[in-house]
């Protein structure tokens, strides 16, 4: 049964051409529809509640493809429509998703492609001082030459009245964390309104990919976000062997597993302190920040890197572990639960922690559903999504997982699906280390097909990461689409963060962690 | 509160001496760094790290020296907010376009005598990244650079090294 492939079909009959032989894994969806179709898709879409997880553009000489991907429960499918390049545009479904303001932003400022209809067109990720005409991800494009500065301005969204005012922040912040630029309207302590500014870091990401061979692609998928770089190199390495066909051993599954929960708990360790530290509460950040200085420990002694970076490869992965490696593990894990869970006690039981977290900085799950949240911003606001749960990549499909959804969608809701996230991580990588198989690590790996896709989705700490690769006519890559949890998560911090007090905002940001890296890429 | 104090107890003093990974035979950086940190910049060297368009990895590092194991805060070393109280520039890269301005703003804001660092491979030439029409390369594409700080991402036993090579370095002639 294919909820999304009915309805696209009962909506758009025979306007829709479905293909299975374009794209990989086949069990994702893909169909062409023309284009003053494209709005219609969406709203068919929409009315079976799919959400929009990603909308992006390719060039394939002689048009540009628009393609958007959308996610109902265990499926995903994909709808591609064409434009001309003398008359590039198509028909925007802002109005339909909201995620889709940015995205079609970001087309239309990275590619040139107009989208017909969306409010607005503002650059986003392309600066005001870039050339107009800097198309970076069309071919023509020469990337190798920097870019002039011209004089251009950004038009900020103001408020006005009486005792309104405009606090400016960043890009570069007060604390050790990425540069991005927030404008806050305030009216005494209250904030009516946030806009982010982002794009500081971007590195030409997608258009490096297109320079590269699928093998040195994993490098820089593991350094899209440095803090998620397991889960970008398994979700890199998905989507190349998904295209060619790859048969990976089991037991690089299951090793990649491992290293992804390792992450995950490091990561949520990490989140957790600062969140406290955030509310004053600095304990708790030197406790969990032990912790976590434990597991990388144990990551470089057994992986031979602090982040397990560079360890996942197409084909499988790049280091095998040990018995005396389950040993160190386990006992690892003893120790880091042991005190996990008498500091999540004192967390509970911090009554002047609880004032600061709890209703604060709330994302409603309408507001959630409607931006298409993904991760733990979704399963704080009463999102049940997890790649684990409902595409499991193998080993998960034989892995029993427990998602934590809350519905309060404050701080202290973030924090819990961590505390819960952490927790379950510990039951999984305690059941890997007694089921991991025997055998190899890699396989070998051929070169993708010419004029063929692949399509993947990984849970990371964060949430869903989603890789979409195209083989260009010599079977290079021509065109790789990366979305960071980042990418959507970023808007709910604007929603969120309204009628809260200024003072309030690290704490929020804090709790949502957004990647800007991985959003700006 | 008890249980607060019980976990404190519990825990103990976890800080650690600071070896050089690359010595064979091992030798303790921390004593040579607090003694530097003392003479040269009367026992408190303020570091305001940037981020110029890294990948956030050596973000991850870099606050890894104020937990409690490594606690640089021992030698005098802390992190400041505003670069006009620097000393000091720990900056990652690759220096993406956008940042380019902020970059050499906080440079500028940053009072003379300053040191500036690049950390990470990606600081030091660009890394993976390399150089395109969004990155400019290394940091010392854009400011002058006094000592760089390999490794993705540098360790903080490797930064910790690095900050003292660079304020060692900083004395000779």
């Amino acid at each position: 049964m294919s909820m999304l492939k009915d309805a696209i079909i009962s909506a758009l009959g025979a306007d829709a051409k479905f293909r299975d032989d374009y794209q990989r894994p086949t069990s994702v969806a893909f169909c062409t529809v023309p284009k003053d179709k494209f709005t219609e898709a969406a709203k068919a879409m929409k009315k079976s509640y799919a959400f929009l997880a990603a909308e992006w553009a390719t060039e394939e000489t002689p048009w540009f493809g628009i393609f958007a991907c959308y996610r109902w429960r265990e499926e995903y499918l994909i709808v591609k429509t064409i434009t001309t390049m003398d008359d590039p545009a198509f028909p925007s479904i802002t109005k339909k998703y909201l995620p889709a303001y940015r995205f079609e932003r970001q087309i239309h400022s990275l590619m040139g492609i107009m989208p017909v209809g969306h409010p607005d067109l503002r650059p986003w990720i392309k600066f005001e001082d870039w050339p107009e005409d800097a198309y970076p991800l069309r071919k023509n494009f020469d990337s190798s030459k920097p870019l002039p500065y011209i004089k251009g301005d950004y038009e900020w969204i103001k408020a006005d009245g009486e005792g309104v005012y405009e606090i400016p922040v960043g890009p570069v912040h007060a604390g050790i964390i990425e540069p991005g630029h927030f404008r806050f309207q305030a009216v005494g302590e209250m904030v009516i309104n946030l806009e982010e500014r982002l794009g500081y870091v971007h590195k030409g990401i997608e258009k490096r990919f297109e320079s590269l061979s699928w093998k040195d692609g994993v490098k820089l998928a593991a350094r899209v976000s440095g803090d998620t770089t397991v889960a970008h190199s398994i979700a890199y390495s998905m989507a190349v062997e998904s295209m060619t066909h790859c048969v990976v051993p089991e037991r690089a599954y299951w090793l990649r597993a491992l290293f992804l929960e390792r992450e995950r708990i490091a990561n949520h360790l990490g989140d957790l302190g600062a969140i406290c530290n955030d509310a004053a509460f600095a304990f708790m950040l030197y406790q969990l920040s032990y912790l976590k200085e434990i597991m990388l420990r144990t990551n470089y002694r057994l992986f031979g890197h602090r982040f397990i970076m560079d360890r996942v490869m197409p084909g499988g992965a790049t280091v095998d572990m040990d018995e005396q490696g389950k040993k160190e593990i386990s006992a690892e894990l003893d120790r880091i639960a042991a005190d996990f869970e008498r500091l999540v006690v004192i967390y509970d039981e911090s009554s002047s922690l609880e004032d600061r977290v709890r209703d604060t900085g709330r994302l409603a799950p309408e507001q959630a559903r409607q931006l298409c949240a993904v991760g733990i911003t979704a399963r704080a606001s009463g999102i049940n999504v997890d790649c684990r749960l409902f595409n499991p990549f193998p080993p998960y499909d034989r892995l029993e997982i427990n998602v934590p959804v809350l519905i309060s969608g404050d701080v202290h809701a973030r924090v819990w699906v961590r505390v819960e996230e952490i927790r379950e991580s510990i039951r999984i990588i305690r059941f890997i280390l007694e089921n991991i198989p025997e055998g190899n690590i890699s396989a070998p790996i051929n070169k993708p097909a010419p004029d063929t896709a692949g399509f993947s989705a990984v849970e990371g700490w964060r949430g869903e990461i989603i890789y979409w690769l195209q083989a260009g006519p010599n079977g290079e890559i021509n065109r790789c689409m990366v979305r960071d949890p980042s990418s959507v998560n970023w808007i709910g911090l604007e929603q969120a963060i309204q009628g809260n007090i200024v003072p309030d905002f690290p704490l929020c940001n804090k709790s949502f962690n957004q990647s800007y890296s991985g959003h700006d890429l | 509160m008890i249980r607060i104090l019980r976990q404190i107890f519990r825990t103990g003093v976890i800080t650690e001496d600071v070896l050089t990974p690359e010595d064979e035979h091992i030798e303790i950086v921390g004593d040579r760094l607090e003694e530097a940190v003392k003479k040269l910049f009367r026992g408190s060297l303020t570091i305001r790290q940037v981020d110029a368009g890294s990948c956030n990895g050596c973000e991850l590092e870099i606050h890894a020296l104020n937990n409690s194991i490594y606690n640089c805060e021992r030698y005098g070393i802390h992190f400041t907010a505003s670069p006009r109280f620097a000393d000091m520039l720990l900056v990652t890269g690759p220096v993406s376009r956008n940042m380019e301005i902020a970059l050499k703003r906080t440079y500028e804001a940053t009072p003379t005598p300053k040191l500036v660092v690049a950390v990470g491979n990606c600081g030091c030439n660009g890394g993976v990244f390399g150089e395109s029409y969004a990155s400019l390369g290394g940091i010392d594409k854009v400011i002058p650079v006094d000592a760089y700080i390999k490794g993705c991402p540098p360790t903080p036993t490797a930064l910790l090294n690095g900050i003292l090579k660079a304020i060692e370095g900083k004395t000779k002639p």
